[in-house]
């Protein structure tokens, strides 16, 4: 018979439980979301021998179970809720042997919910150099509990882990504390109303629901609406319970726990005073995403070359070597491009995930977010926007999810609001080709690249449009929430490289996953509305083979201007057709119109979707941007892409809110469809606004 | 009144009393509380946010909540 135990990881942040999730499961692990939230769920799994089988989740750090925030609310609802498939048979509650004393906090919690829980002390290997000396037997009885001292970074007492959470059953679900103590009266009544209740339990129902907004819950009925106290005097209970916790943790360690602090001027005053100096701190914080940039658009072309050719190769060979028909069509033409199109981001999408998870590992993540707060708040942002616009600069949409962690509502809303201003990965491909075509390549001073300037001024340009309107954001948002602000600054760490590469590669297959399905989806319906239409659309060859009869081309030009003819007569075409006028102020025609549409469901389809309708058969950037510099302007003449619509080009992928998938993500974290329409419609409109004057301006 | 705003960088003081109603729980949690001392670390470029540490736990909050903290001078 195989046994299978649930265990449930807690812990506060900085205490290395990923680490510890990561050493019991290894790569053996799934990254999912909770229903209908965002909240990362992680579920991994792992053998004891052959007849123990062990789930493990990895909840989100929460410094106690009273929930201030989406992620630290998901730990409280599993713990309340027996019939959860995930309810634990057994917690083991990950504590830093440095901060034991805070850490032990929610410990006591969880014990006093009657579940069985472990603690496990991480970072043991420190204990020599912080002179730490713990009486482990005497605190496992006053905690009631059994103890493991574990280093997730030198592999130590695990062995002895898995031993423990083997035989939980040994272990004591008495409590640690009597909550019923800091108000008797109270409780009193409490145990009156809902007699067959664990007084404990109800107690974090009726305060969870205090701080975090009513929830729907079957075993609790009726509690969330017995108060009988005003919300101000419950508060001021919670507040007495964590006194109480504290007075009772205090006296529990000032007989087993023992540091020397001989030692305080460590590591960390030193590197605090460099990495937060008034100059310095700057200086070093911008090299740093100098060096970040460098990486994500310098270093990651070589892999990026390197996919573009591979799936170009692979289209080609699809074509050559299944049977011809309009199912091999979709296959090369759109299935492969479409994912082409997805992956060719990984490589920037993962070097940017390994920089914010080597600063986030570090403990310097928190040092930045100390250094700009005062900077970022005259925008109506927090320093812990900072995180979110640089993560935006691969994609919008982990940025967004970054934003989590920002307690105050109208700073984080302005954030997940402005966050698609900065320039994400998508858009680089699209500002690569039209820079070519409309900005000569000469060289400024000497040294410095016109084009490559641009681009950096498009990067300062998305910069500028988010702090900017940020700043806009906060002087119109009429938002009332207590201005609130905590950041804890952990000591600084050596990044693990087996968790910095777990993290990276979990969110790029979060990303490549959750935007490619959008992304393919889009690509097919694109080559099915591009190769049907009505009527015309299927005589094309007889039409066009008559209309260039008399003139003297080879096959393959021929065979070119079938396929435009089609294309313009395709679905796609009419619908090109119908936007055409409201794209003709800004100087497009109408295969820029339909390029433009289809990148409402994600910028980077314009070169895929241009390279379709040029008729040009691969995406060899060559060749399109040969065809587009050749295009023809329908009603003045002269190229269709020269520098007024080139410019008002640039402009308009700058601003516009052109992707669905941040659009979902903004509606799932604002939890209204209000915001996501309104930067649809706000965004877009600043877009067209601010193009056609250019456009107009510089004809 | 002397806050922990009032503190100099390095100084020391003990906590106090401070408005429940103001100062969140979550503070509370990571250690501040009347009675256990608290040490001004750091103080960030532009004079906010400050660096504490409270009883061990090394955290950042901004002047308006440290301004609402009081506390005695050791």
């Amino acid at each position: 018979m195989i046994k299978h135990i649930n265990v449930a990881l807690l812990g506060n942040p900085n205490t290395g439980k990923t680490s510890v999730f990561n050493r019991l499961t290894g790569l053996n692990q799934k990254v999912g979301n909770y229903p209908g939230i965002t909240v990362e769920k992680k579920v991994g799994s792992c053998k004891f021998g052959k007849t123990c089988k062990v789930h493990v989740l990895d909840l989100p750090g929460t410094y106690s179970l009273n929930a201030s925030s989406l992620d630290e609310n998901v730990v409280i609802e599993l713990l309340l809720n027996k019939n959860d498939k995930n309810f634990p048979d057994v917690a083991v509650v990950v504590a830093d042997v440095e901060n034991l004393k805070r850490n032990l906090l929610l410990f006591t919690q969880i014990k006093d919910l009657g579940i069985p829980a472990i603690l496990a002390i991480n970072m043991a290997d420190r204990m020599k150099s912080k002179a730490i000396s713990l009486d482990i037997p005497s605190l496992e009885k006053k905690l009631n509990t059994k103890i493991a001292l574990i280093s997730s970074r030198k592999n130590i007492g695990f062995d002895y882990l898995k031993e423990l959470i083997e035989n939980y059953n040994r272990l004591s679900t008495k409590p640690c504390l009597n909550a019923s103590s800091i108000s008797p009266e109270y409780f009193d009544r409490l145990r009156n109303a809902f007699p067959n209740q664990d007084l404990y339990k109800l107690w974090l129902v009726i305060t969870q629901d205090v701080n975090f907004g009513k929830l729907d819950r079957k075993d609790f009925q009726g509690v969330a609406t017995f108060q009988t106290e005003s919300v101000s005097n419950l508060k001021r209970l919670q507040q007495k319970e964590t006194v109480a916790r504290y007075k009772f943790i205090n006296e529990t360690l000032k007989e087993t726990l023992h540091i020397d602090s001989a030692n305080a001027t460590d590591l960390r005053s030193r590197l605090d005073r460099v990495l937060t100096h008034k100059v310095w701190g700057y200086v070093i914080f911008f090299g740093i995403l100098l060096l970040i940039f460098q990486a994500i658009f310098d270093w990651s072309e070589y892999p990026m070359d390197f996919i573009d050719r591979s799936f170009a190769a692979l289209g080609e060979w699809t074509k050559t070597n299944l049977p011809a028909g309009q199912f091999t069509n979709l296959i090369s033409e759109g299935v492969i491009p479409g994912i082409g199109g997805i992956v060719i981001f990984i490589p920037q999408i993962a070097f940017l995930f390994l920089f914010i998870s080597i600063l986030e590992e570090s403990g310097y993540m928190s040092r930045v977010v100390f250094l700009m707060d005062k900077l970022m708040r005259r925008f109506g942002l927090s320093g812990k926007s900072v995180v979110p616009l640089v993560a935006g600069t691969a994609c919008a949409i982990p940025a967004i999810m970054a934003t989590r962690n920002i307690e105050n509502w109208k700073e984080r809303l302005i954030t997940i609001l402005v966050t698609p201003f900065t320039t994400c990965a998508a858009r680089l491909p699209v500002y690569l080709i039209i820079i070519a075509l409309v900005i000569p390549d000469t060289r400024v001073l000497g040294i410095f690249s016109l084009q490559g300037l641009t681009l950096m001024f498009m990067y300062a340009l998305g910069f500028g449009a988010a702090i900017f309107s940020a700043w806009i954001l906060d002087k119109i948002l009429k938002i009332q929430t207590k201005s609130f602000f905590l950041v804890e600054m952990p000591n600084y760490k050596l990044p693990l490289p087996k968790n910095v590469l777990i993290t990276m590669v979990e969110k790029t297959k979060a990303f490549v996953i959750g935007a490619g399905k959008i992304i393919l989806a889009i690509s097919i319906i694109l080559w099915v509305l591009a190769s049907y239409g009505p009527n015309n659309f299927n005589n094309a060859e007889t039409i066009v083979t008559n209309q260039y009869a008399s003139q003297n081309i080879t096959d393959e030009e021929l065979a070119n201007h079938i396929e435009s003819y089609k294309l313009e007569h395709s679905y796609i075409g009419r619908i090109g057709h119908a936007i055409e006028p409201a794209v003709r102020p800004l100087g497009y025609d109408w295969k820029i119109g339909i390029a433009l549409v289809s990148s409402f469901a994600a910028r980077e389809v314009f070169v895929g979707t241009l390279a379709t309708i040029y008729s040009v058969g691969s995406d060899d950037e060559q060749t399109i941007k040969s065809r587009m510099k050749a295009e023809v302007n329908p009603v003045l003449g002269g190229p269709l892409f020269n520098f007024a619509s080139g410019i008002s080009l640039l402009l308009f992928y700058a601003f516009a809110m052109q992707c669905m998938s941040t659009l979902a993500i903004v509606k799932r974290e604002t939890n209204s469809w209000k915001w996501p329409m309104w930067q649809l419609v706000v965004m877009t409109a600043i877009a067209y606004v601010l193009s056609l004057a250019a456009y107009q301006i510089l004809k | 009144m002397l806050t922990i705003a009032s503190l100099k960088k390095g100084q020391s003081g003990i906590i106090k009393d401070f408005p429940v109603d103001i100062v969140p729980l979550k503070l509370l949690e990571m250690g501040c509380l009347p009675g256990n001392v608290v040490r001004l670390v750091q103080i960030a470029p532009f004079k906010d946010p400050l660096y504490l540490d409270i009883n061990g736990s090394h955290l950042a909050i901004r002047l308006e909540t440290a301004e609402k903290i009081e506390i005695e001078l050791i």
